[in-house]
């Protein structure tokens, strides 16, 4: 395979500003790449007809003399969350089946501003529901290190993409660690930024108050740089933070040269071991903490008393919210439109549409959160689990009195099998224990990979949290222990990941 | 559909009192819209004044608009409410094809604005005080038009045509509480109210106000129960009542309704019920209970609106004088009696007639002009009189009247040609022609021409018979065109009498 797609983003971006590769080289390799390869991978739902064209118009202006982002002509893989103007935007779900959307995300137009070319849609669980990629409704996506495996969701096509060699980067939606937990069992990595961070307008909404959207990449500086690209305030989303922002890049390479381990007082929560743990990757963990003191960093084991109750708080919320924002795909104004036989009223319509438009999870989902809205639940159900994100925002802030990052794994196992858990709802929420409290409380969150789990093969991945708008904290740390992890195996770990498609 | 029983006013105030609550919605005017920089605007092609976000289509966020914040504050600040330091909004469920989000953004627990008065006055001069509960922001739906059915009724209907222009524009829903006391006066304070509520939105410049686009629409809650009976009875809901004295008949009619099922041992059902203007009866729309479930919860799209003190006094600053206190200095100040005062409040024409007082007309002659020969023109175009001429054309044409210039019929003329798009009062007045002949040599010509056509006149004069003098004095005007002043020639035909 071409050595191009091994690259990082932040060396192809170098060999183009360079003038050494040509952003048409550059997107043909990995347009290469992808029909080698996504036959068996089935990251994308969709490759762009326009891309060649887009990365022809980079190379001109930077023919011209024009001065170009420092990431342009860096292709790009935007989950299908994301409203495209170009590529059409299901969310994964057939009740959008060909929707083309009239403008284009936030992230997706400042990506494009920057020079990026967007060169496909990546698969996901449908509506961003689910953790293996299985509920996307045309088809599994799956894990690159072994076929037979989940790549971890909702973000699976984007992570598998990037794990791949499909894409450098990626841009993934992170609810509950749709970003985070793709990154553990595909090797890569993966950043939910502080909520209000990213802007969300032009993400296709599953729970408002938790969804953001984040950088996937191979390395952490990589993903800084994405992040630069895309966050920031946008006035089209209220819930978007209006304060400047330091340089994420400017913090990861800080990270990689610097000493910014020594002292560091990394926490441990207690509530995040044992039980649903697997072995290999509660050991990788412990492993990377030795190597973490090593450095200079202090562990300091936590108590978060009601993180116990995150994954039931958030599995109220989450469909409450749901069940509205997925209100609109009544095939009225756009997206699928099925007439019951006999034809009936527009309530009939409504209702067949939705029969036959969304899959068993996202129904689920629906019934779930109507039921917990529903009056003389809601106190019960939705209300509740409002104070219990509250209680979890406190342990948080408690936590960080305390210790400057957290540190878990990014999830509990490594990559299952496609199919193990498809009929398990329950077994699947669960594989999200780790990531979903940083939802919760909106806290960043970023996942690295530590290393492959003894038993398995398989990767498991760091999760490490700070406090809100400290995320160019997480870069700094996390870029300098992506070094010493490397410089101990002395390879990067995508590089031990089979090759694909017999190439 | 089956005519309603209904019991005679005066029996069903006899056996019953009536409690009354309302429900007014006022869309705002400002620019865009609640969530999105659509235009706000009336009568634009259908579908034109949408964006991604009024579509509600995937992605899309809303964000509110600051200018509705303000108006709804001042509005607030107007009905004697107090502004929530932290308010939010909340997202109500229900499907229907109006909705874009199958969702209306509204305020459910935090309303921007609670625990109001607003101070009611009646043609008689009773004061009312009706309590207010709360006035909060929302977004208005769409416009749903059935068609292939009767009457544009959704029963029986083919298809139904939707038009999101106005969906998203920006609303301010008033509660009242439950107003007690009213009594007979039950209608004529449904009216009045919601006059009042009028003028307030008007004078703060915040909305036209006009009930017959649905800048203003009011639902009238009624519910009756015995006399001397402490729980309140079942309340109907007559929704989109389209005009003031709608309203006033609406609410009588329901009393009277609503006496008759009770009078006969029967229950009221909660329900929403539907005016017909036609007939003036109400019918029955879709039940509603308590128990319907909107599945309210906080909007996670947008931040709590904190408006803060300052902004909240400044605009209390700004407010203008209360409607009710307005009145009473204006009505003093321009000596109207208070039938000729009722007038104008209900043709909604005090603003106008302030300018035009303003502008150098007398009051009376004002109201003259406002209530008479434009509002006739205006209810024939179906039009506001507003919208027909400036106050300053008004005042204008009033002067030459005063300076006599014009007569009173010339004026009406000139009143017309001025609506008709021909230029101010002095151009129509040249152009036409129009202005009174004052000209004694001219006048006295037209009346010797006039005797010699009738000479037995002069000697009838000589003999007293005063009235005599019509015949000429028509004479002379329809020789004139209209344009002499007909007390003019009468004294100088009667000087020619007793010179001769």
């Amino acid at each position: 395979m071409s050595e191009l797609i091994r690259l990082s983003a932040a060396e192809l971006a170098a060999k183009l500003s360079a003038g050494e590769v040509s952003a048409v080289e550059a997107t043909q390799a990995h347009l290469d790449r992808i029909a080698a390869v996504d036959g068996d991978v089935h990251a994308f739902l969709h490759v762009s007809d326009s891309a060649l064209e887009t990365a022809r118009g980079i190379d001109e202006r930077r023919a011209a003399g024009e001065q170009l982002h420092e990431l342009a002509g860096v292709p790009l893989a935007v989950k299908d969350v994301l409203v495209t103007t170009d590529m059409p935007s299901t969310s994964g779900s057939k009740i959008l089946e060909g929707y083309m959307s009239p403008f284009d995300a936030t992230v997706v137009e400042r990506a494009r501003a920057a020079g990026l070319i967007a060169i496909g849609k990546t698969n996901m669980d449908e509506f961003a529901m689910g953790s293996s990629t299985e509920h996307s409704a045309y088809g599994p996506t799956h894990n690159p290190w072994d076929l037979t495996r989940i790549p971890g969701g909702s973000g699976g096509g984007s992570a598998a993409a990037v794990a791949a060699f499909e894409a450098p980067l990626a841009l993934g939606s992170d609810t509950g660690g749709s970003i985070r937990q793709p990154a553990h069992v595909t090797g890569t990595v993966g950043v939910k930024p502080t909520y209000g961070g990213v802007s969300r307008y032009g993400s296709i909404a599953l729970a408002s108050s938790l969804d953001q959207v984040g950088p996937v990449t191979r390395t952490v500086l990589d993903a800084a740089l994405l992040h630069d690209v895309i966050g920031g305030h946008d006035a089209r989303d209220s819930t978007s933070i209006p304060e400047s922002w330091v340089l994420m890049a400017a913090a990861a390479r800080e990270g990689q040269s610097g000493e910014v381990l020594k002292g560091l007082r990394v926490g441990v929560v207690k509530q995040f071991s044992g039980e649903g743990f697997q072995a290999g990757v509660e050991q990788r963990f412990a492993e990377t903490l030795t190597l973490l003191q090593g450095a200079g960093a202090e562990i300091v084991e936590i108590d978060a008393p009601h993180f116990e109750y995150a994954v039931a708080a958030y599995y109220l919320i989450l469909p409450a919210e749901a069940s509205s924002n997925l209100a609109r795909y009544d095939s009225v104004r756009f997206g699928l439109r099925v007439h019951p036989q006999g034809g009936g009223t527009v309530e009939d319509v409504m209702a067949a549409t939705r029969e036959a438009g969304f899959g068993p999870e996202v129904k689920r989902r629906i019934i779930l959160g109507t039921y917990a809205l529903s009056s003389g639940y809601y106190d019960a159900y939705y209300g509740s689990a409002q104070k219990v994100r509250t209680l979890i925002q406190r342990d948080f802030n408690a936590a960080f009195e305390q210790v400057d990052v957290i540190a878990s794994p990014s999830a509990p196992t490594t990559a299952f099998k496609l199919g193990e858990r498809i009929n398990d709802p329950l077994a699947m929420y669960l594989n999200d224990i780790t990531t979903i409290p940083a939802n919760l409380a909106g806290v960043p969150g970023i996942s690295i990979p530590m290393g492959l789990a003894p038993e398995d093969g398989l990767p498991t991945g760091l999760q490490l949290m700070a406090p809100a708008r400290a995320d160019d904290r997480l870069y700094r740390v996390a870029a300098a222990i992506e070094a010493r992890l490397e410089s101990g195996w002395g390879h990067t770990l995508i590089s031990q990941a089979p090759a694909l498609g017999g190439k | 559909m089956a005519k309603d029983k209904i019991l005679s006013f005066e029996r069903a105030l006899e056996l019953f009192e009536p409690v009354l609550g309302f429900e007014v919605h006022i869309e705002l005017g400002t620019k865009t819209k609640m969530f999105s920089s659509a235009p706000n605007e009336f009568g634009s092609e259908p579908n034109t004044n949408i964006t991604p976000v009024d579509l509600g289509l995937p992605g899309t966020l809303p964000v509110v608009n600051e200018q509705a914040v303000r108006y709804s504050i001042s509005l607030g600040l107007a009905l004697g409410c107090e502004i929530a330091e932290t308010s939010s909004f909340a997202r109500k469920n229900y499907f229907y094809p109006d909705m874009t989000k199958n969702y209306q953004i509204t305020q459910s627990d935090q309303p921007i604005a609670y625990d109001g008065s607003v101070e009611v006055e009646l043609a008689d001069g009773t004061i009312y005080h009706v309590p207010i509960e709360r006035a909060h922001m929302e977004e208005d739906a769409g416009k749903l038009t059935h068609v292939g059915g009767s009457a544009g009724r959704i029963q029986g209907a083919s298809a139904s045509l939707v038009d999101y222009n106005r969906a998203g524009v920006p609303l301010v829903e008033i509660v009242t509480r439950p107003i007690f006391g009213a009594e007979h006066n039950a209608p004529e304070l449904a009216k009045a109210y919601v006059a009042v509520v009028r003028e307030i939105a008007i004078s703060l410049g915040i909305s036209e106000a006009r009930m017959e686009r649905g800048n203003l629409r009011c639902d009238a809650n009624v519910s009756l129960r015995p006399r001397g009976q402490e729980k309140l009875g079942t309340r109907t809901e007559t929704k989109n009542v389209n005009s003031l004295r709608s309203v006033e008949r609406a609410v009588r009619y329901e009393i009277q309704r609503q006496a008759a099922i009770l009078e006969a041992g029967g229950t009221i059902t909660q329900e929403t019920r539907h005016w017909h203007e036609d007939t003036g009866t109400t019918s029955a729309g879709r039940p509603k209970s308590d128990a319907d479930d909107y599945r309210y919860f906080p909007e996670p799209d947008l931040l709590p609106v904190v408006p803060g003190r300052e902004l909240i006094e400044q605009l209390r600053s700004e407010l203008p004088e209360a409607p009710a206190a307005r009145n009473r200095r204006l009505k003093g100040e321009w000596g109207f009696t208070d039938l000729e005062f009722q007038d104008v409040v209900n043709g909604g024409l005090l603003a106008e007639i302030s300018a035009t007082v303003a502008a150098g007309a007398t009051a009376q002659a004002a109201r003259k002009w406002w209530t008479g020969e434009i509002s006739r023109i205006a209810n024939t175009q179906g039009v506001d009189a507003a919208s027909l001429i400036s106050p300053e054309n008004v005042a204008a044409t009033a002067k030459l009247v005063e300076a006599g210039t014009l007569t009173d019929k010339l004026a009406r003329q000139v009143i017309e040609g001025v609506i008709a798009g021909e230029g101010s009062p002095q151009e129509v007045v040249d152009a036409r022609g129009l202005a009174v002949v004052s000209d004694d040599g001219a006048l006295i010509a037209a009346i010797d021409e006039a005797l010699a056509a009738q000479p037995d006149i002069l000697e009838k004069l000589r003999e007293g018979k005063v009235q005599a003098a019509g015949a000429v004095i028509g004479a002379v005007m329809k020789a004139m065109k209209g344009q002499a002043d007909a007390a003019r020639v009468r004294e100088l035909l009667l000087e020619r009498a007793a010179q001769a």
